[in-house]
């Protein structure tokens, strides 16, 4: 379920890591508030568990396939919200640095989407509420079957949701619901299945573990309300702020086509991509930018010197210089290796 | 993911490449932390049809990884693993765009050509990534994180994590051989295991922590964590992300490959 950074504009990823920034930052305010120093080794140490059981193989009851554990609920069970959050946070950043899962840019978002859901709003609201006061068998399983369904249902639609606001690519939202949703579906009952089978076992063998954690949170439903309010207005901060800087560009530019063809835009004749101008308009980083009009020549003589213009001639010379600089930095590549050769040598 | 060994030694192989020195080893990790973020944001603020105009992108990594002596093999591979994620996603755009799009007279399909710019864009920022990874590693990354005022409670959580995953990988890797030496089945664990196999793993973790803690108060730990030597970045540090910057900044504001393009398609003329 981590994004990639193709698949994301860098107004979505930079709303997004404001909004997981402002969330973190909470969490850190009540980690370093509400618990002890003792929490900080327990939760390294937590991380290091789920990273190491993300990757052990489940066989999927009845299938044949196998899957794998995402572990933010269990984080937040045993850890409660706002440490299991920052614990999870950790780990998606180690997987995006060194396992390249998601990128510099998408981390935000995959946080968000793996950790937020999971810890604010499927724990709390669901599992805390199932469970309530008795830690009875059938509800452990209950509770963590459905929060772990639905923490990643809402984690696989936040991925939709990015994703096509982003503009990156052309899937239609409902195409992409309904293929990423089911998918999902699937592994979070695995993972509710998991999450119930570990929970129990703890139960079981230290019961003292889940008792602690679950006295811990005795605050945790109460201040959802301040993390929502923090975090809506951190998203509108970011995406107004950003859109902001964005736009200064693509006003340039149409500043600069107003001044050579005497319009504001340049204006396509498809009426599909008329919709989906509008639609890149409020989405798109720099929605102007490079925008092509499909399938015709371009409208005007005066248009097609602009930047977009599709003609033979510019994309012979776009080949070109493209396998030139392609070479150049191969040829770069090889002079600098060569001289670490002869460097290494003397 | 890969499994749990391969991982463990993954891990290991970034922190001997980042151990290596270099003029890119030497660099502050903050310098090379913003470079690449600058790096990432332009080249995914292209339009979703950019093929040729991203060519000059290629050049920051092959300089970064040839002067910081970084070996094409492990990031490649890296690389490979998650292609087909990537791929997977864009190649859904062919089937759902089924517009075209003029070059050369020939009508291209539009989607594909999404599907391109998507690998392209995919690759070249989790190349970036690794390298920085490569030439910097996770001390770095602390200590940049750190300059850029991000609470200690967090860089802490991080590099514990960090510093015990290798350690639990390990312990759970022999469970797991353990397991499958045991068991007929390889196709994962079965399900009447998964609690008491997982569970294990995780009370031994929270005993690996306590043991941890308790380590750490006796040799003085007071919420500090030393991430190594604590720098301010210099001059050269500030021209390495001046001139990267202004490199990415004119790659953006001006086709790179097409201006060549056209001076040699000119010249020949």
């Amino acid at each position: 379920m981590h994004m990639a950074d193709a698949l994301i504009s860098p107004v979505v990823g930079g709303a997004m890591w404001a909004a997981t920034a402002g969330v973190a930052a909470y969490s850190i305010k009540k980690v370093q508030s509400d618990i002890d120093q003792k929490k900080v080794p327990l939760m390294g140490v937590m991380g290091a568990f789920i990273f190491a059981a993300q990757m052990i193989n489940f066989s999927v009851p009845g299938t044949g396939s196998s899957g794998h554990l995402g572990g933010g609920l269990i984080l937040a069970i045993l850890l409660g919200p706002y440490a299991g959050f920052l614990t999870m946070a950790s780990i998606l950043t180690i997987q995006a640095l060194f396992f390249a899962d998601g990128g510099l840019l998408a981390l935000g978002a995959n946080i968000f989407n793996l950790g937020f859901f999971t810890c604010f709003l499927a724990y709390p609201l669901i599992y805390k509420k199932i469970i309530g006061r008795e830690f009875s068998a059938k509800r452990k399983m209950t509770a963590s079957m459905v929060s772990a369904i639905v923490g990643l249902q809402l984690g696989a639609f936040g991925v939709v949701l990015e994703t096509v606001l982003s503009g990156k690519t052309e899937l239609p939202f409902r195409a992409f619901v309904l293929l990423m949703q089911p998918i999902h579906l699937a592994i979070g009952i695995v993972e509710g299945l998991v999450t119930a089978a570990v929970v129990s076992f703890v139960w079981k063998a230290r019961p003292e573990i889940m008792e602690k954690a679950a006295l811990n949170q005795a605050l945790g439903n109460l201040s959802i309300k301040k993390v929502m309010i923090g975090l809506a207005v951190m998203a509108v901060f970011a995406g107004a702020v950003l859109s902001w800087f964005a736009s200064s560009h693509p006003d340039g530019l149409e500043w600069s086509i107003f001044k050579t063809s005497g319009r504001e835009e340049l204006e396509s004749t498809d009426p599909a991509h008329k919709k989906m101008a509008a639609v890149q308009e409020e989405t798109a980083f720099l929605p102007d930018y490079g925008f092509k009009v499909s399938g015709d020549e371009s409208p005007t003589k005066g248009q097609s010197e602009k930047w977009p213009a599709v003609s033979a001639g510019t994309t012979v010379s776009g080949l070109v210089g493209g396998s030139m600089t392609l070479l150049l930095a191969a040829f770069m590549g090889f002079v600098i290796n060569m001289k670490n050769r002869t460097g290494k040598k003397t | 993911m890969p499994n749990l060994v391969n991982a463990t030694y993954n891990i290991r192989r970034f922190d001997e490449l980042a151990r290596q020195d270099s003029f890119i080893h030497r660099l502050h990790p903050l310098a090379k932390l913003l470079a690449t973020l600058i790096y990432t944001v332009v080249l995914v603020s292209y339009d979703k049809y950019a093929t040729i105009a991203l060519m000059p992108f290629l050049i920051f990594p092959v300089f970064m990884a040839a002067a910081g002596r970084i070996p094409a093999g492990p990031i490649l591979k890296r690389l490979l693993y998650i292609e087909p994620m990537i791929i997977c996603v864009g190649l859904l755009n062919p089937l759902f765009d089924r517009s075209t799009t003029g070059i050369l007279g020939y009508s291209v399909s539009s989607g594909w050509l999404i599907l391109i710019s998507i690998v392209i864009k995919g690759s070249l920022a989790v190349t970036s990534a690794l390298i920085l990874m490569a030439t910097t590693g996770m001390d770095g990354i602390a200590l940049s994180l750190r300059k850029l005022k991000v609470p200690k409670i967090f860089v802490l959580q991080l590099m514990l994590t960090y510093r015990y995953i290798t350690v639990l990988l390990e312990e759970a890797a022999r469970i797991i051989q353990a397991y499958s030496l045991r068991a007929f089945d390889p196709k994962g664990l079965k399900r009447e295991v998964w609690g008491p196999l997982l569970g294990q793993i995780l009370l031994r973790t929270l005993d690996q922590a306590q043991r941890v803690y308790g380590a750490m108060c006796l040799r003085g730990f007071n919420g500090e964590y030393n991430t190594g030597k604590n720098t301010s970045p210099g001059f050269g540090d500030y021209l390495f992300v001046a001139g990267w910057g202004a490199f990415i900044a004119a790659s953006r504001a001006v086709n790179l490959p097409l201006w060549l393009g056209n001076i040699l398609i000119g010249s020949v003329k």
